[in-house]
């Protein structure tokens, strides 16, 4: 229990120490968004009366603190172009991406941790090294491009999948799933090809300890052993791997939306960055930055619960 | 030794491709000529042309120098920076130690992509800004692995021995750490090159990394993007280039592993 | 109860274990004695089945009432019989239990495997009564414990709870107590002894340690090089070894002799690395005695259960 109260303070300070990062970084750039929003022949008093209604001319700690106390109210502030509350927006697009991430996780660990424990058991064999082999290649193809190529296959030639766009669930289940399957593979395969890696050597090396030994000693035949015994103690460090995917999932979603045109986070943040909609984009890396810590969080905790030896404060 | 000489060879091959395009490319690579749009491979353009009539072999041996240019850039801001930084964690004073520490998880809470977003939109689009940002993306696995193991050769009976007749930690970072690590450091360098041209064609296909007419891989695939269903030759070629190139740098990164250090040899080695 | 004959083990082409015979009757103990490098917790290892992956046995081990050779027997047999007829407790007990599983429950698991108890909460029971019988304290709460809150003492004790969860016929102990401390040793030595012997079980004991051998075993068989080279009653092997490694062996553990510099015996030379052993008899190169006869590998002098393989034993024709 300590230790999970440690580790939450430490995220706290965490998420405390990089929100100001990301306000800090947003507030030095150049360039004024009452500019940008008005155009270049605003006239000094609309420009300073845009500034006001921005409330950018206010000394930053005091725009920083009004930032973070509205983040925690839910208010995330007014676009700078459109003049639309942000929050709510905000929200509908973080639910697409959890979606399309929460696929792509599965699609991952439903493929790499049966083929990373077979090459893993098999790694002397022809098919060990195969899966091996593959999943290095796999980890080299961009995920944008993988989704392209499943986009021509099943959208373009057997035309059996949408190649894009998005349908909320609510509205039709059997549209929304269909619309995810291609993104979630697409983002999930790289993954799973990264972390068959990872799932194999934490197999291989299960699979040399004595407690398996053990196992085997009381009867147990090598699979049901490996299943019982190995898995659980393999899980640490392929629960780490997976946690820092998921920070890689969250941001490659930015890029798998725009190929499948999905509206979630990743195409709100680069529509900003277009638009140059600064607090936009404020917005959304801090959503992203916090979700990534919050990950992190959730893998810690998750640690003292597969390994009882973390149980004890570190 | 399998992974080496794979790596290697594929590694040597992008470098010589970017070599020689500085002498000698079939045509000019940005060279528009609609007469010549979509043409399938021939004598002429070995791979054929893309859209705008550009001879495809050209644009590929010329992108293979922004390949190289994104990763010497990333991989070269993250070592420089991170490498000093882990090993004064290591063996400086403890409270220096700690700070790099944490900044090191602050660090973790921005992945390369979104700090690369991030600059993009505050620097402008280009592969420099873009690269930049990938390179500080990547500051803190050198300098978490420059710490481990400059604690570990700080812990070793020869600097024990080299501290007990005075020397300073400085003297012995320069001495005796940095070149026991550099090994490592190598290694990590080969796979984060490889993390760097994924990052680079990502950043290409949104609109934020190269910017035209300079040729690049991610961008030769973002501008073909819709011609995948009629013309795929243009989007394969490309990606099979980005595929090779990723795998070259980490299957290298993996062989210099197996010979800097051994005792990972066991599991490697068989893989 | 335990039949090996001619038990060859071998990595490749290079010979570990060349035709290793011996018995162990019906709740008999022997102890099977060397150094390291000398081979016997490969043949433990081979009489159980359980060879390290690119390492292969010929050979045959038969066990009482199998009808089967246990070398190239199905892993579907071996597993039946590994943990019920056939347990074995290993060197190492910091590491040799899952460090993510509740002790009681990796010993009710050996109860569970075999359908020897009824139900989950039977096996549960019978998992607490096993840990008593160990002599551990407390077994309700230790037994809930994860094994990296228990000494390497307290784990030891629940291995051999294990090992014995099923009242197997043969029990073999690979260097059980080698990790541990003197105190530690003596009193688990003990509960091993007390175990095998309410179980009318036969013991196959490995160690390097002669002292151990004599407090536990009856018979004794030493090897060297990968070859039994003397065995006999424990008795009579420790009072007047035949064979020139024996002696030597019992020399270096006298603390109470020296030579002439006043120095503690020692075997001279070092056990070579597997494969490097000379031709002939397989100790020619550390021994005194050693001549060109050496050079023949010496046959069997004595019985199958007590006898020697040296040219020149000690008290023989000098």
């Amino acid at each position: 229990m300590m230790v999970i109260l440690r580790r939450a303070g430490i995220f706290l300070l965490t998420l405390a120490i990089a929100s100001i990062v990301v306000f800090a970084f947003m507030a030095v750039l150049p360039g004024d968004p009452a500019q940008v929003a008005l155009g270049v022949n605003a006239t000094p008093e609309l420009l300073a009366q845009t500034r006001h209604a921005f409330g950018i001319d206010r000394p930053l700690p005091v725009q920083y603190l009004d930032w973070i106390g509205g983040l925690f109210t839910g208010d995330f502030g007014r676009s700078y172009v459109t003049g639309d509350a942000i929050g709510p927006q905000l929200l509908d697009r973080f639910e697409v991406t959890l979606w399309l991430v929460g696929a792509a996780t599965v699609v991952a660990v439903v493929v790499a941790v049966p083929l990373g424990t077979l090459a893993a058991a098999k790694h002397r064999t022809a098919s060990g090294t195969v899966v091996s082999g593959l999943s290095q290649l796999g980890a080299a193809v961009p995920a944008f491009l993988a989704g392209i190529v499943l986009v021509e296959i099943f959208a373009v030639s057997l035309r059996i999948l949408p190649s894009g766009g998005w349908t909320p669930p609510d509205a039709d289940p059997v549209a929304f799933l269909k619309g995810l399957v291609l993104p979630a593979l697409s983002l999930g395969l790289v993954q799973a090809a990264v972390l068959t890696r990872y799932v194999r050597s934490a197999v291989l090396d299960v699979l040399g300890e004595d407690y398996l030994r053990t196992a085997r000693a009381k009867g147990l035949r090598p699979t049901r052993a490996l299943i019982r015994h190995g898995l659980r103690n393999a899980a640490v460090p392929v629960v780490t791997v997976l946690g820092l995917q998921l920070a890689t999932l969250l941001i490659g979603a930015v890029v798998v939306e725009r190929v499948f045109v999905i509206p979630g986070l990743g195409s709100m943040l680069l529509d900003a960055v277009g638009g140059r909609d600064l607090i936009v984009v404020q917005d959304v890396v801090m959503v992203l930055v916090a979700a990534v810590l919050v990950v992190n969080l959730l893998v810690d905790v998750l640690y003292t619960v597969v390994d009882p030896r973390l149980r004890r404060a570190r | 030794m399998r992974n080496l000489v794979i790596g290697a060879v594929l590694v040597g091959l992008i470098v010589l491709a970017a070599l020689i395009s500085f002498l000698w490319t079939p045509f000019d690579p940005t060279q528009v000529d609609a007469a010549l749009r979509l043409q399938g491979p021939s004598g002429a353009h070995w791979l054929g042309t893309d859209r705008f009539g550009r001879d495809l072999v050209s644009q590929l041996m010329v992108g293979a120098r922004t390949t190289l240019y994104v990763g010497v850039v990333a991989v070269g801001v993250a070592a420089v920076i991170g490498t000093p930084l882990g090993v004064f964690a290591a063996a400086g004073p403890r409270w220096l130690g700690e700070i790099v520490l944490r900044a090191n998880d602050i660090m973790l809470a921005f992945p390369a992509l979104l700090l690369a977003i991030m600059f993009g939109a505050a620097f402008g689009a280009s592969t420099l800004t873009a690269m930049v940002a990938i390179g500080i993306a990547t500051v803190p696995s050198f300098a978490r692995l420059a710490r481990g193991s400059a604690l570990q050769v700080l812990n070793t009976e020869y600097v024990l021995a080299a501290r007990s007749a005075g020397r300073t930690g400085l003297a012995i970072s320069v001495r005796h750490v940095l070149p026991n690590i550099a090994g490592l450091i190598i290694v990590q360098c080969s796979v984060s090159f490889g993390i760097a041209v994924l990052a680079e064609a990502a950043l290409s296909y949104l609109g934020l990394g190269t910017q035209p007419p300079t040729p690049s891989w991610g961008r030769m695939l973002q501008e073909s993007q819709e011609l995948l269903a009629v013309q795929p030759r243009l989007l394969i070629v490309p990606g099979v280039a980005i595929a090779l190139a990723v795998l070259g740098f980490t299957l290298l990164g993996d062989g210099l592993r197996d010979r800097f250090d051994p005792r990972l040899e066991g599991h490697r080695a068989q893989g | 109860m335990l039949k090996v004959d001619g038990l060859c083990v071998a990595a490749g082409e290079l010979p570990l274990v060349s035709d290793v015979s011996f018995t162990v009757g019906s709740g008999e103990r022997v102890g099977l004695i060397g150094e390291s490098g000398s081979g016997k917790s490969l043949t433990a290892s081979a009489v159980f089945g359980l060879l390290p992956d690119d390492v292969t046995a010929a050979g045959s081990v038969r066990l009482d009432g199998v009808a089967e050779d246990l070398v190239g027997a199905s892993e579907n047999l071996l597993s039946r019989l590994r943990g019920s007829r056939l347990a074995m407790v290993f060197q190492e007990p910091m590491t040799a239990l899952n460090p993510s599983m509740r002790v009681v429950d990796q010993v009710a698991e050996a109860r569970l495997i075999h359908r020897t108890a009824g139900d989950r909460a039977a096996a549960h029971r019978d998992a607490l009564r096993l840990l008593e019988q160990v002599r551990l304290r407390d077994v309700a709460e230790l037994g809930n414990a994860y094994p990296h809150q228990l000494s390497g003492g307290q784990r030891q004790r629940v291995l051999l709870a294990i090992a014995l969860a099923n009242d197997p016929d043969v029990l073999i102990c690979d260097e059980p107590t080698t990790a541990l401390d003197v105190t530690v040793q003596a009193q688990l030595l003990d509960l091993i002894v007390k175990g095998v012997k309410e179980r009318d079980a036969s013991l196959l004991f490995i160690t390097h340690d002669l002292a151990v051998v004599a407090t536990v075993c009856e018979r004794v068989l030493v090897m060297y090089g990968g070859r039994i080279v003397e065995s006999g009653l424990v008795a009579e092997v420790l009072t007047s070894p035949k064979h020139r490694y024996t002696k030597g062996l019992l020399d270096a553990s006298d603390l109470e002799s020296v030579d002439e510099r006043g120095r503690l015996h020692a075997i001279a030379g070092a056990v070579p690395a597997a494969g490097q052993f000379p031709s002939g008899c397989v100790f020619r190169n550390r021994c005194p005695r050693a001549d060109d006869r050496c050079r023949v590998q010496p046959p069997w002098f004595g019985e199958p259960t007590a006898g020697h393989a040296c040219w020149h034993p000690v008290g023989g024709d000098e």
